[in-house]
């Protein structure tokens, strides 16, 4: 069956919902992508986004593997077209306008009134993909490991998770 | 989240923006290298390539496209590319920003996902992409604290932050129904009178 248009509605919906970052749209893309169209599986889903935290540039580029998936390479350039398109139209056409709003008294509250919430959408989503990726001790250790490490040093979060990747061959490899 | 935009900027900018003149194919091909270069977030990498290397523009407009970047949906890298294309070259200029912060890790993910898909069950690859989603979530975890220390003005965010999560994590209400009521809430809470009388406290 053809899966093109879905990707399209699915993914042009997800990127509406990205208000602080692409993490805000998780919780929705569970739902869309695993319980409604079966494109893949949640621990693939989750595999998929932590592997794309390594690869450089905006750190969604995972659902391009989502629309391979789905629809071979046709599917990867609908998912991408339909994820970025709208968003960047928007960018496009606010941006201007939001520069001559600079006198707007509303415009810092908007700023300010967005900001606990786009950090709450970012929770909500690492939450999420949390109950499918921290399924017991040595996973919840690896994840406190990362963020003190992170809270305490100066080091490329690229380079962490690729770290996350040796320890899990070491911990996890059926002996 | 203006604030984080504001910290970036703290480095004082010895970069005034050049008289710009950038060609599409220019544009195209910064963004290419910063979308193949920019591991572990693009941010820094876009000011040291647009600010300091090209001086496309300088650290004033950065700082401002950035906070727009931010209270905008999309992801920063991309609004960035779409801002920064736009002011150099127009519509033409977005495109070819926008494709090139995009194209080499769209394809290297591509090709990782074409990978998995054959091989994700090997008991090796299996156990590395159980340690490597955990470290994603401490990241996440991380990403929060900091931007909750830089970005959030007043105690009672931490309220809407709290609501928020409860509204998607527990209550199920979905991504778009939380951002419109919590954040109308929000923005109302910040409503101008008490922004003013925030920024006049020292």
């Amino acid at each position: 069956m053809n899966q093109i248009p879905a990707l399209i509605r699915v993914f042009a919906y997800l990127s509406i919902l990205t208000v602080g970052g692409g993490m805000a749209a998780f919780p929705e893309m569970k739902i869309l992508t695993v319980d409604v169209h079966k494109w893949l599986t949640f621990p693939q889903l989750i595999h998929l986004y932590s592997v794309g935290q390594m690869a450089p540039g905006p750190n969604m580029m995972m659902i391009a593997s989502i629309g391979q998936w789905a629809g071979g390479i046709p599917g990867a350039i609908a998912v991408l077209a339909a994820f970025f398109g709208p968003t960047a139209v928007l960018a496009f056409m606010v941006a201007k306008a939001w520069k001559k709003l600079e006198k707007w008294p509303w415009r810092r509250s908007i700023q300010q009134g967005l900001a606990p919430v786009s950090i709450g959408l970012l929770l909500a989503g690492c939450f999420s993909m949390a109950k499918g990726a921290i399924t017991g001790t040595e996973t919840a250790g690896i994840a406190v490991a990362v963020l003190l490490i992170l809270l305490r040093y100066k080091v490329n979060p690229a380079l962490l998770v690729l770290a996350g990747a040796a320890v899990g061959i070491l911990t996890f490899t059926p002996k | 989240m203006a604030d984080t935009a504001a910290k970036l900027a703290l480095h004082p900018g010895e970069t005034a923006a050049k008289a710009t003149e950038a060609s599409i194919w220019e544009i195209f091909l910064e963004f290419l290298i910063i979308g193949a270069t920019s591991f572990g977030g693009v941010v820094p990498y876009l000011r040291g390539s647009l600010v300091t290397k090209r001086r496309w523009i300088d650290d004033k407009e950065f700082v401002e496209m950035l906070s727009i970047s931010q209270s905008l949906p999309g992801l920063n890298a991309t609004n960035m590319a779409v801002l920064v294309g736009e002011k150099l070259c127009g519509a033409m200029g977005s495109i070819a920003g926008l494709i090139g912060v995009c194209l080499p890790g769209g394809l290297l993910m591509f090709v990782v996902g074409i990978f998995y898909h054959h091989h994700g069950e090997h008991v090796w690859i299996t156990a590395a992409l159980k340690g490597v989603a955990a470290a994603a979530v401490g990241l996440i975890l991380s990403t929060v604290v900091s931007l909750s220390k830089s970005s959030l003005s007043h105690n009672f965010d931490f309220v809407f932050m709290a609501a928020t999560v409860i509204a998607v994590n527990r209550l199920h209400l979905g991504v778009p129904r939380t951002l419109v009521a919590v954040g109308i809430l929000a923005i109302l809470f910040h409503h101008p009178r008490r922004e003013q009388k925030e920024s006049v406290k020292p």
